[in-house]
């Protein structure tokens, strides 16, 4: 194999591919600036950083919602008419009219799939999330935060997307919700190994879930730390009373630290 | 069963008070009959004319519901236009204002003289009068939706009239119910003033007719009666929309 070749299939094996990305904002201010990022197909990672640097700007970058001012940024997920890139918002983000059921499946009506397979990957993708089949004709205020969660994530997953964005998810559930959450998250990634980015303020959060935890400066935002989490999987719950997750969770922690100065 | 009786109860008594208030007080000050008539006149003038009254009661309410309806119709498809272009929303909205600001009095005789006597005037000025509210409630609604769930419909390529019919219209329907609420009591309004200059055909007139014409002869009691019929008129259809809105708005409201 040439060198060439070589070099090219590295490139086809990134599902993301940052360089020199900057965002200015129509303000003027930067919302990130120098950031390099290679993501590797099915790799799961976690963005740290103090609030406000640039995260969430990111994240809508690589979705597409936004676009660089400057630098180079490709995504390889789907094609160019489809996309499989999902994203998770912070808040469930669920249309209140509508039930568990056809919030799930907005991403397939919006590409005009019959019903017939909607209905399939709805009612797996229900299956996969834990939700109970009767909470499938429930409205989205009879379910509690954590559920509604579940159907967002749902509503993530019915896509089969090969790229997953998370912009903190479970930031506004309780720590024991939140624990089991990202233990089926991480189920779920390690049966379908789709690429995630996981972006989040909880540090134990983003050393469980993740093989890489990148740290990100205050604003405006570039990668100051990469940090290998090397802990096999399947990863159990055990794992975060061990103390080399108490050691590698200080190591973030100070890493943030540093960053916020 | 008791709570029932706890809201129905004080406004039955007070109601009742009020009537016995009326009774005394005409026949106390000796207050002429054709100046305000007793209950009990007024009673007698309802069941006398009670056929002459139902008919009127449905003329009026047919061309409330239409105006109401069509402004409804027409309201929600005007913001929808409005949702979808700034420059027209923009250069339109002014003159919607004009919609609010008529005095719809002024220019019902037109409206007959133009559209000729009939059926179709009182609609239309029960349809002018009741569409603004429908108008800037439903742009409202329409416009003010979270960027973060366009960015959804907008991740998951949406087109422009997805947006609109799955995002946007589903979104509104709050916004249009309480505009509803407030339309539903102007078409009726609207309809009864319609009725003053116009009536429907040969032997049929609605209560805005029967309201003028017993003005003009100081046929006090069967003014009264036409008043009360009015009343209970506008009553029902903004019940109706009240408890058909409130029935929508069960599934739509949002406690997240």
């Amino acid at each position: 194999m040439t060198q060439d070749a070589d070099q090219h299939s590295v490139c086809r094996d990134l599902c993301v591919d940052a360089s020199q990305v900057e965002m200015q904002f129509a303000s003027g201010q930067l919302g990130v600036r120098d950031v390099n990022l290679a993501v590797r197909r099915g790799e799961l990672i976690s963005l740290v950083g103090p609030s406000g640097c640039g995260k969430s700007t990111l994240l809508r970058m690589i979705a597409g919602l936004i676009a660089p001012t400057s630098g180079s940024l490709s995504v390889q997920a789907g094609s160019a008419n489809d996309s499989r890139t999902a994203f998770v918002f912070q808040d469930s983000n669920l249309l209140p009219w509508r039930t568990v059921f056809d919030n799930i499946r907005l991403p397939l009506e919006l590409r005009g799939i019959p019903f017939p397979q909607q209905q399939v990957a709805v009612n797996n993708s229900i299956k996969l999330i834990g939700l109970k089949p009767d909470d499938a004709m429930k409205q989205p205020k009879m379910l509690s935060g954590g559920m509604r969660m579940r159907v967002s994530l749902a509503r993530a997953l019915v896509t089969q997307p090969e790229l997953l964005l998370l912009d903190e998810p479970f930031a506004a559930l309780d720590d024991l919700l939140r624990q089991l959450l990202n233990e089926e998250l991480l189920r779920i990634w390690s049966e379908q190994h789709w690429t995630g980015l996981f972006v989040t303020h909880n540090v134990a959060e983003a050393v469980f879930l993740s093989q890489r935890v990148l740290v990100m400066s205050k604003s405006p935002g570039t990668f100051i730390a990469d940090i290998a989490v090397p802990f096999a999987h399947p990863r159990e719950p055990e794992l975060r009373s061990t103390p080399e997750f108490a050691k590698l969770t200080g190591e973030v922690s100070r890493c943030l630290r540093e960053a916020a100065r | 069963m008791k709570r029932i009786l706890q809201t129905a109860l004080p406004p039955a008594v007070l109601f009742g008070l009020v009537i016995l208030a009326w009774h005394y007080a005409v026949i106390v000050f000796g207050i002429k009959a054709f100046l305000v008539p007793t209950p009990l006149n007024v009673l007698r003038a309802v069941i006398d004319g009670r056929g002459e009254l139902l008919q009127a009661v449905g003329l009026t309410a047919g061309a409330a519901l239409s105006g109401f309806a069509s402004s409804l119709l027409i309201g929600t498809l005007i913001a929808c236009v409005f949702s979808q272009s700034g420059i027209v929303r923009r250069s339109c909205y002014p003159y919607a204002i004009f919609l609010q600001t008529v005095p719809i009095i002024a220019i019902a005789p037109l409206i007959v003289v133009w559209f000729g006597a009939g059926f179709q005037s009182v609609v239309l000025v029960s349809f002018i009068i009741s569409l603004f509210p429908i108008i800037t409630n439903g742009t409202t609604g329409l416009l003010a939706i979270d960027s973060n769930l366009l960015d959804l419909f907008r991740l998951y390529q949406g087109s422009r009239w997805q947006v609109l019919w799955k995002l946007r219209l589903p979104h509104s329907v709050p916004f249009l119910v309480t505009a509803a609420r407030t339309s539903s009591g102007l078409a009726v309004v609207g309809a009864i003033v319609g009725e003053f200059f116009t009536g429907y055909q040969a032997e049929k007139h609605g209560l805005g007719y029967i309201i003028m014409q017993t003005a003009g002869f100081s046929q006090t009691d069967r003014l009264f009666a036409a008043v009360l019929a009015s009343t209970l008129l506008g009553i029902a259809i903004f019940g109706l929309s009240t408890l058909v809105g409130s029935t929508v708005l069960r599934r739509w409201s949002d406690s997240q």
